[in-house]
């Protein structure tokens, strides 16, 4: 499903950020990806949909060889993979749900299709009886269940998420923790970048996971700990 | 093929919720690029105008040939197989002084200062018409027709129609370039509107990027916008310029009164005024596909 081989990636001004990394998602798997910050998790997660491409080496999404796509096909993939991001980058000027129908208007879907679509995604994550309001009035924990909404909302078949439950506090981590594993039992292929150990224990205990983990932009020669429920 | 037309349908929608959202922004932007427009296509509807005025007069190729005043009768008489003659007459008709100035007795104004005359003071006339419009053929009969006997006056009357109609050319590259010029006005009226849209819009547009939306479908409600924009200030041009001929129309109505005509100011042809519409409507997509290309180059998220 992903796949990395021998990937470096260095930024304009010389920054090593990935050195050599090869590594496999399969489909299904909920990874984590474990470092300090400044490891390269983020970089690492840009890669797949193409908002950092590699200086070397190659990344293989769904079969397809993302590090020598041409810039017009990068949109449709993106839509196939659902981003929660560091900063959830939701807009402020719209309500909860036009902010889950966003990624659903720019691909053209029907606004009733579409409509059904939004409201069952933020069922899932418990945020229906928001949706009129204004992301800015939920909650830390509910902006990142409406970043998840989002980001699920085109039913992806891969979901990347950078620190998904930085700045939450216990039980909203446990909460954002748990959708993962319920998204995981449905197939979904998961890889989530966290320096968040109690994150990965509460995942560990619903689903199967496997831990990778970046020192340094090298993947550590420590095979990632395997946990099953 | 339809996800097609409802992006579309989509981006147009929200260029109008756009417009609408601030209508006092677009209402002052509909108003410079109307005004910008306004002036050429304004000036253009007078030259359309004056043209039509000048199209009433005979614009024939016809020569008036005045014979002296003390040519004998059959001097003037002589002349008439040799206009027939001439190389390219097509049409020769004598005008004796007598039925001139019968003519000119009937004519309200005239009428009693011709009765106080107590001699003929018109000569002899012939009207030459020729077949062909060519002005440099038309002087080289006149001059032919001058070295005669008796031959006082040769006039070519279709010269000052000529006159006016270069006049009108003359106007109308004015008016091209005038239009010319003002078309940067509604090039840089779109350019900077659009350039502080994608500037509020830029989360918006960088989360669209992010979540798989293509570059035509982040461009396609400024392109929108652009041509309605343009589509409404040619809208307020073609409102400014009627107005503006109405209220002429006023003035123009006494003056052509003077002149014992009922000239007026009409309105821009139809197919005119469609053409501006579409000139403006593909200056203001121009005008945004110079701003989108120039400014959502740096957009690419990180």
């Amino acid at each position: 499903m992903i796949e990395f081989s021998a990937v470096h990636k260095r930024y304009p001004g010389g920054y090593e950020a990935l050195k050599n990394v090869s590594l496999t998602v399969a489909a299904g798997e909920l990874v984590f990806l474990l470092g300090h910050s400044g490891a390269g998790k983020s970089t690492l997660l840009k890669l797949i949909p193409l908002i950092e491409r590699v200086n070397s080496g190659s990344v293989i999404v769904n079969g397809q060889n993302v590090s020598k796509m041409r810039p017009h096909a990068v949109p449709f993939l993106r839509r196939n993979i659902g981003q929660i991001f560091q900063d959830q980058k939701l807009l402020y000027d719209r309500s909860v749900f036009d902010n889950v129908m966003l990624p659903l208007n720019v691909t053209g879907v029907h606004p009733r299709d579409g409509a059904r679509r939004a409201r069952a995604a933020l069922d899932k994550v418990g945020l229906l009886n928001r949706e009129k309001s204004n992301p800015i009035a939920l909650s830390g924990g509910e902006q990142q269940r409406l970043a998840i909404a989002r980001a699920i909302v085109n039913r992806p078949s891969i979901l990347i998420a950078d620190e998904p439950t930085a700045n939450l506090d216990a039980g909203y981590a446990a909460e954002i923790m748990d959708l993962f594993a319920a998204f995981s039992q449905v197939g979904v292929t998961i890889l989530i970048a966290t320096h968040d150990n109690n994150a990965v224990v509460r995942a560990g205990g619903k689903v199967k996971t496997r831990t990778l983990e970046l020192k340094a932009g090298e993947l550590t020669a420590t095979p990632g700990m395997e946990r099953t429920a | 093929m339809t996800a097609w037309l409802r992006l579309h349908g989509m981006a147009f929608a929200a260029t109008l919720a756009r417009l609408a959202s601030m209508p006092f922004a677009t209402l002052l932007n509909v108003l410079v690029i109307g005004i910008a427009l306004a002036l050429p296509a304004g000036a253009y509807a007078l030259l359309v105008d004056l043209q039509a005025a000048a199209r009433g007069v005979s614009g024939e190729p016809e020569i008036s040939v005045f014979m002296a005043l003390d040519a004998k009768k059959e001097e003037s008489a002589a002349i008439e197989p040799r206009l027939r003659a001439e190389k390219g007459v097509a049409k020769v008709e004598f005008k004796p002084r007598e039925a001139a100035l019968e003519e000119l007795k009937k004519s309200p104004a005239m009428g009693d200062v011709i009765a106080a005359l107590n001699q003929n003071p018109l000569p002899d006339a012939y009207v030459v018409r020729l077949s062909s419009n060519d002005g440099d053929a038309l002087e080289k009969v006149a001059a032919t027709i001058r070295t005669w006997p008796k031959v006082d006056v040769v006039q070519i009357d279709s010269a000052w129609v000529r006159r006016v109609a270069t006049a009108i050319k003359v106007g109308r590259m004015g008016v091209l370039v005038l239009a010319g010029l003002l078309s940067f006005a509604l090039l840089a009226v779109t350019f900077n509107t659009i350039r502080l849209q994608i500037l509020t819009q830029r989360e918006e547009i960088e989360v669209s990027k992010l979540l798989g939306a293509t570059n035509s479908t982040i461009r396609r409600p400024f392109y929108y916008y652009g041509v309605l924009l343009g589509l409404l200030g040619g809208g307020a041009a073609g409102l400014i310029v009627f107005a503006a001929l109405q209220f002429m129309n006023t003035g123009v109505a006494d003056l052509a009164k003077l002149y014992a005509s009922d000239f007026r100011l009409e309105f821009l042809p139809a197919g005119d005024l469609g053409a501006i519409l579409l000139f403006a409507a593909v200056l203001g997509w121009l005008g945004a596909w110079l701003s989108v290309s120039r400014h959502l180059r740096e957009f690419e998220p990180r």
